[in-house]
């Protein structure tokens, strides 16, 4: 355990260092919120592949894949493919018209205050949740592998991760980010590696040894590359295949209305660069997610059952990873994967608290509370360093109250169905549909962020548990993300025309398709 | 840029002909991209929910349609993203000759 532990002082002290050396260069609003704009575009590729390749992606996959086969491998799948509405749909608009946050973005031509009243407490809401299955899982982890116990292992993750949002800015939480890309991407090349020389480099041998592995909580041996051992048993009866359609909608689609992806857009200079970022991205997170096939099938093939148990004899999913690392490189490197699982929340829950901070500071303080008159320098970064230091208290909080025990898929799958319900939609119209008013754009966010919230509570994983759940589906996608679009059509439609919205529709249309007058980078 | 955001006259600039064609040039790829790349990527859990007999089928060796259709998915998305920043870039030329008169 001692190895693990030099390795997290020694990431600790690093990325301590980088904050200071952001902190001094945070003059002013534009190098809080967004890096001054200068981050380049492989630069901010690392940096959204890190933000995403976050605790759920890198231990939570690799346990789907061990323990269901195939069925994990579809989540590597989605989000993938999910990048692919960023980028057609999403990320130039949003760099060339916005500032700080999504609602940015809105405010152009519709009522602001309304507007960014609802996007703040949409965007807080799906961080927030995000933000409580991160912490849960930082706690367990480091409860396992450094044998701090829970509720003061949920605490520390969370006073490191201030330390970096309340000085550093995103800045320090792009680099933080950008550096733990690189660590998690050699960390699962060398494990894939690893798990190839096991089977001596056959790819063939391999898949033959994944379809005969003999444990993933089975009671005889299943072929793990054949779908069905997860999804479509969950959901009794017709509506199993429903279901696995409904979480692949969510999946494809929340990507692109996630906060904390969205206002990585922002820091780099120019909406050229924000897609050539996307594509980075989309190269560093495909390679990753191939990669899963390799330590999720590999910690299948490989480890024997008992290690993957819990001492209380349960199936430990989140654990899959550092384990097989350990079978395969030994000590030093299950030490790495550690820290860098541990890198990995610490990061992925920086950035959350960036753009809830962001958005609560930017939207709701100067523009709903002080109808953006509020013009005092330096007010709106203060206000975000405190938001910032009460979200982060909030979610350490809820995180130590829920406990170990809660599911931090279904937080994350709530955060997903809920930004693709409530968000995109009204991103989508407001950048190109000319009718779109404010009413369409709070309905939509209203009908978006409670139907999506609504239907997990009353689906099978809700608060009715599987027997009396009135709402089959585990995900709620397939519903409430069409709900979220009706909403914004209707409410659009059913109101009077917006006359100021549809003329500034050709300022907001000529802004995101030629980037002019949206704002530079600032020289450091 | 303030001073710059005063005088830009957008409703000029958006009215302007080469504007209106390229912003329907621009909406007719993206639909057919979107639409394209949906209907693919569906089509997985579609398959595998409705018809698991089908994809259980082995290809060569342990390896069967399910895994090889997921694999080409990324493929899928990689040759996408390729052929889309192409187009993109011929774009940014022409909203860039768009706006030079108005700096």
């Amino acid at each position: 355990m001692t190895i693990s532990l030099i390795m997290f002082i020694a990431f600790v002290a690093l990325t301590l260092l980088i904050t200071f050396w952001a902190a001094k260069r945070n003059t002013g609003a534009s190098a809080y919120f967004a890096a001054g704009r200068s981050i380049t575009g492989w630069q901010n590729g690392l940096a959204v592949a890190g933000d995403y390749m976050s605790a759920a992606s890198f231990l939570g996959i690799s346990g789907m894949i061990c323990f269901y086969g195939y069925d994990g491998f579809m989540y590597s799948v989605g989000f993938l493919v999910a990048y692919i509405t960023v980028l057609l749909i999403v990320a130039e608009p949003l760099r060339n018209a916005g500032k700080y946050t999504m609602a940015d973005l809105l405010a152009y031509r519709l009522n602001p205050r309304p507007v960014r009243a609802m996007a703040s407490l949409s965007t807080l809401t799906v961080s927030t949740f995000y933000m409580i299955a991160q912490m849960v899982g930082a706690g367990v982890i480091i409860e396992r592998l450094i044998g701090l116990p829970f509720a003061p292992a949920v605490i520390g993750v969370g006073v490191l991760m201030l330390v970096y949002v309340v000085f550093g800015g995103m800045l320090a939480t792009t680099w933080v980010q950008i550096i733990k890309a690189l660590l998690l991407m050699a960390g699962a090349i060398l494990l894939s590696y690893l798990v190839l020389q096991f089977h001596d480099f056959s790819l063939a041998g391999f898949f033959d040894a994944v379809s005969k592995a003999d444990y993933a909580g089975t009671a005889e041996p299943k072929n793990l590359m054949e779908p069905g051992l997860k999804f479509g048993i969950a959901v009794a009866g017709p509506w199993g295949p429903l279901d696995l359609v409904s979480l692949g909608l969510g999946l494809v689609l929340g990507t692109a209305g996630l906060p904390h992806i969205l206002v990585r857009f922002y820091t780099v200079p120019d909406a050229k660069t924000a897609r050539s970022s996307v594509v980075w991205a989309m190269a560093i997170i495909g390679v990753f997610y191939i990669m899963t096939t390799f330590f999720g099938f590999g910690a299948a093939t490989i480890l024997k059952k008992a290690l993957i148990l819990t001492e209380s004899g349960a199936p430990n999913p989140n654990m899959v990873a550092p384990i097989l690392a350990q079978e395969l490189g030994g000590e030093l490197f299950f030490a790495f994967i550690s820290a860098v699982a541990f890198a990995t929340i610490l990061a992925v829950v920086a950035g959350l608290t960036m753009s809830a901070s962001a958005s609560f500071a930017h939207d709701f303080y100067s523009n709903v509370i002080h109808a953006g008159k509020e013009n005092r320098p330096g007010a709106e970064v203060k206000v975000a360093r405190i938001t910032a230091f009460v979200v982060g208290a909030v979610s350490i909080g809820i995180a130590i109250f829920l406990g170990p025990a809660v599911n931090a898929a279904f937080l994350v799958g709530l955060a997903f169905a809920v930004a693709a319900s409530a968000n995109l939609p009204v991103i989508i119209f407001s950048v190109f549909w000319k009718r779109f008013n404010t009413t369409g754009a709070v309905a939509g966010l209203v009908t978006g962020l409670a139907s999506a919230i609504i239907l997990i509570l009353l689906s099978p994983v809700g608060i009715f548990g599987k027997a009396g759940a009135p709402f089959p589906l585990e995900n709620p996608g397939i519903v409430s993300i069409p709900l979220g679009f009706l909403a914004a059509y209707l409410g659009t439609i059913l109101t009077p025309r917006d006359l100021v919205a549809e003329a500034k529709f050709s300022e907001l249309t000529v802004r995101a398709h030629t980037g002019l007058g949206s704002e530079k980078a600032t020289s450091h | 840029m303030e001073k710059n955001k005063a005088t830009v006259e957008w409703d000029r600039l958006e009215a302007k002909p080469e504007f209106k064609a390229l912003l329907s040039r621009k909406a007719s790829f993206i639909i057919k991209a979107t639409v394209f790349f949906m209907a693919y990527y569906l089509a997985l859990p579609i398959l595998v929910g409705y018809a698991p007999e089908l994809m259980k089928k082995k290809v060569f060796g342990e390896v069967n349609i399910a895994y090889l259709f997921a694999l080409s998915q990324f493929f899928m998305a990689w040759i996408m993203a390729f052929v889309y920043v192409r187009v993109a870039s011929r774009w940014d030329r022409e909203a860039a000759a768009v706006i030079a008169d108005a700096k």
